[in-house]
């Protein structure tokens, strides 16, 4: 294997791993402070994805037919308001209302919600897959020997940008503050003044915000888009979360890194065929043996 | 709790806010998926006429003549179809109420044991010429292997990875058929055979040989679930931690509901490509495990007459609503949602445990103490 295959399966499994990171922080900072796994976080990815399809065709005559990055910024910023809302609502009307219920029920509940959305766009966008209105630039330069589009770098940046405002905000600010404090323990915090329910809810809407800028990149780098999309990447950024440590986000992006590029090592070795069950049967294993994560502490049940 | 918060307090939502913490501290991190609980006993006092009607003891034989009449009354081969279809269905259901029901764990993949079992029956009889009975041993052993497979490591750990793990073992098994040769491919395997036609119409031989397996399998988990072994997994579905203080091996008992559960499905899979004679990858999504967890719950988790109630109606629903697949996913999320805040004990309540008429009958005739030490 010479170096310049090795970079360049490097540079894929870093790009890889920035789309899945991104939807793995909603899914660590949702399971850090409530401990709900949101099986509907992949769906929410997958709804960031259609919102940008539609703006995208609302907006195409004042915008044209090539896409410049800025206005796909400003399409993803759109989206991710649009996504956000919808975690919020969801938050609101499905998870808020069994909070003091069994685990089991609000596990259904979260299976619930993934279906709702998944087929409410299935009825309302109809079940076959569309296609982007805009593609973005296919114009690449070389690192070294290794291929790399414009496109890809700049979502690389973008999803770093994002990571690095997130993981700022939650060191400094005051509400990431409360978020941290809320995943120690709710109860003392209840005590201490803080409004634990807004504090949950402004989690739901920056993880699901964070979840719809990655759909928005990934319809417009991959062109396709369809209601199923969000399953396989909402079982991919749970796996970078474990691996990483769940409930610890810079866990969840290393994770999504360590994640993106075994993959692209897996299929590199094993075709691609066989990503997903590489993927998954790293995610058994490594419960196996390290069920703590990279990052995290431990897992296991106590009294 | 309000009472303690005068409503002027700074957090708005305190009453609200500290029901969660609550749930957080008390149960989030210590109780374990409190299935039944749902099963509040306030609640579970409200019956309904169609519970009334499942709960009473005759439902069931009624539903086994009726099952095994079928043929008498309708024989077209549309009906027979379905019918054995929804069997099939019920069988899958009453397994994954074991695990789901019983023991409070989530299985999202167990169309993955469906899919073994399938898988197992079909390349033994169509690649190496076996007849279908001689199968089913090499299934079982295969859908244990599945369940250890999985169940070894994730069941030590908490009982929401359970979840997703199973998600992602429905995949992997989907995917690796898709893949391997041996198996089809994504074209799967067609041409297997019969358990022989006994004389009479094939589908309606196949038909009772499917309805006698089910009726044996809806005894079968309806009777684990009262033994010594379902009130363990009751126990360990209300309160991990309780069950494990009064010397109940936790791991051992979820371990015994997962692979029992992996049984059920794995034989599930053998009439079901009998009965299919050609399987292929995409009967095996996560869609079908979802439908399968759907019956469980509208049925109402641990109760064997309103699982059964509940996959009849799930697996003929279809056939009545043609063309309006995803609105009815649609519909079935929403309810999922719907059914989980407001009538979390299943649409079709019925009370878990010991008939209520036995007990009765024995308190009045026998009326001696029920504990002698």
């Amino acid at each position: 294997m010479d170096f310049e295959y090795l970079l360049q399966l490097i540079l894929n499994g870093l790009f890889v791993g920035s789309f899945y990171g991104l939807v793995a922080l909603g899914y660590s900072m949702v399971y850090g402070i409530i401990k709900l796994l949101n099986f509907a976080h992949g769906d929410i990815y997958m709804l960031g994805a259609f919102s940008g399809y539609t703006l995208l065709t609302i907006g195409a005559g004042v915008i044209g037919g090539q896409a410049s990055i800025v206005v796909l910024v400003v399409i993803m910023l759109i989206a991710m308001v649009l996504t956000g809302t919808v975690g919020l609502i969801l938050e609101r009307v499905a998870y808020r209302p069994l909070r003091g219920a069994p685990r089991l029920s609000v596990l259904i509940t979260a299976v619930g919600a993934s279906f709702a959305l998944e087929y409410g766009i299935a009825v309302s966008f109809g079940p076959n897959p569309r296609v982007y209105p805009i593609r973005l630039g296919n114009e690449s330069f070389t690192v070294f020997g290794a291929r790399l589009t414009y496109a890809q770098l700049a979502m690389m940046l973008m999803a770093m940008a994002l990571m690095i405002g997130l993981d700022q905000a939650v060191r400094r600010t005051r509400s990431g503050r409360a978020m941290r404090a809320i995943s120690q323990d709710p109860k003392a915090c209840l005590l201490m003044g803080i409004n634990v329910d807004s504090v949950i809810t402004r989690t739901f809407f920056i993880g699901s915000a964070l979840a719809g800028a990655a759909g928005v990149m990934s319809g417009a780098y991959y062109g396709k888009i369809d209601f199923l999309m969000g399953f396989i990447i909402g079982l991919k950024a749970f796996t970078a979360a474990v691996i990483g440590g769940i409930g610890n986000l810079r866990g969840a992006v290393l994770g999504a890194i360590v994640l993106g590029l075994l993959e692209s090592f897996g299929t590199a070795w094993l075709g691609s065929e066989w990503r997903d069950v590489f993927a998954f049967a790293f995610l058994i294993l490594f419960l196996t043996v390290r069920p703590t994560g990279l990052l995290g502490e431990r897992v296991t049940e106590r009294v | 709790m309000s009472k303690d918060h005068p409503k002027e307090t700074i957090v708005p939502d305190a009453a609200d806010a500290s029901g969660f913490v609550n749930a957080v501290d008390d149960r989030g991190d210590t109780k374990v998926a409190l299935a039944g609980s749902g099963l509040a006993p306030g609640r579970a006092t409200k019956v309904n006429p169609v519970s009334r009607l499942i709960s009473h003891p005759l439902f069931g034989l009624v539903i086994v003549v009726l099952a095994v009449a079928l043929p008498f009354i309708n024989s077209s081969a549309y009906a027979i179809r379905i019918s054995t279809d929804a069997l099939i269905f019920v069988m899958l259901a009453v397994g994954l109420n074991i695990v789901v029901g019983y023991c409070g764990l989530l299985d999202l993949g167990y169309a993955a044991f469906f899919a073994i079992g399938a898988y197992t029956a079909g390349v033994l009889t169509t690649t190496f010429g076996w007849p279908v009975i001689a199968t089913i041993p090499f299934v079982v052993v295969a859908a244990v292997i599945g369940g250890l497979l999985i169940g070894g490591p994730t069941l030590r750990l908490r009982s929401d990875y359970l979840a997703i793990v199973t998600l992602g073992f429905g995949e992997i098994v989907r995917i690796t058929a898709n893949n391997l040769d041996f198996t089809g491919g994504p074209n799967g395997v067609f041409g297997i055979p019969d358990f022989g036609d006994f004389g009479l119409r094939a589908d309606i031989a196949t038909y009772w040989i499917v309805a006698v397996v089910v009726a044996l399998a809806v005894l079968a988990s309806a009777r684990l679930g009262r033994g010594r072994l379902g009130r363990a997994w009751r126990f360990v579905r209300e309160d991990e931690d309780a069950a494990e203080a009064m010397g109940i091996h936790t791991y051992k008992v979820k371990f015994a509901a997962y692979v029992t559960g992996a049984i059920f499905g794995g034989l599930a899979g053998v009439l079901f490509a009998v009965h299919q004679t050609a399987i292929s990858p995409p009967s095996f999504n996560f869609l079908y495990s979802a439908l399968i967890l759907m019956a469980v719950v509208l049925g109402g988790m641990g109760s064997t007459p309103g699982v059964v109630v509940g996959a009849i109606v799930i697996a003929l629903l279809p056939e009545l609503l043609r063309g309006a697949e995803n609105w009815r996913y649609l519909v079935f999320g929403v309810l999922l949602i719907v059914v989980m805040i407001f009538r979390p004990q299943g649409i079709w309540p019925h009370r878990v445990g010991e008939k209520p008429a036995r007990v009765r009958r024995k308190r009045v005739v026998e009326d001696e103490p029920e504990m002698i030490p």
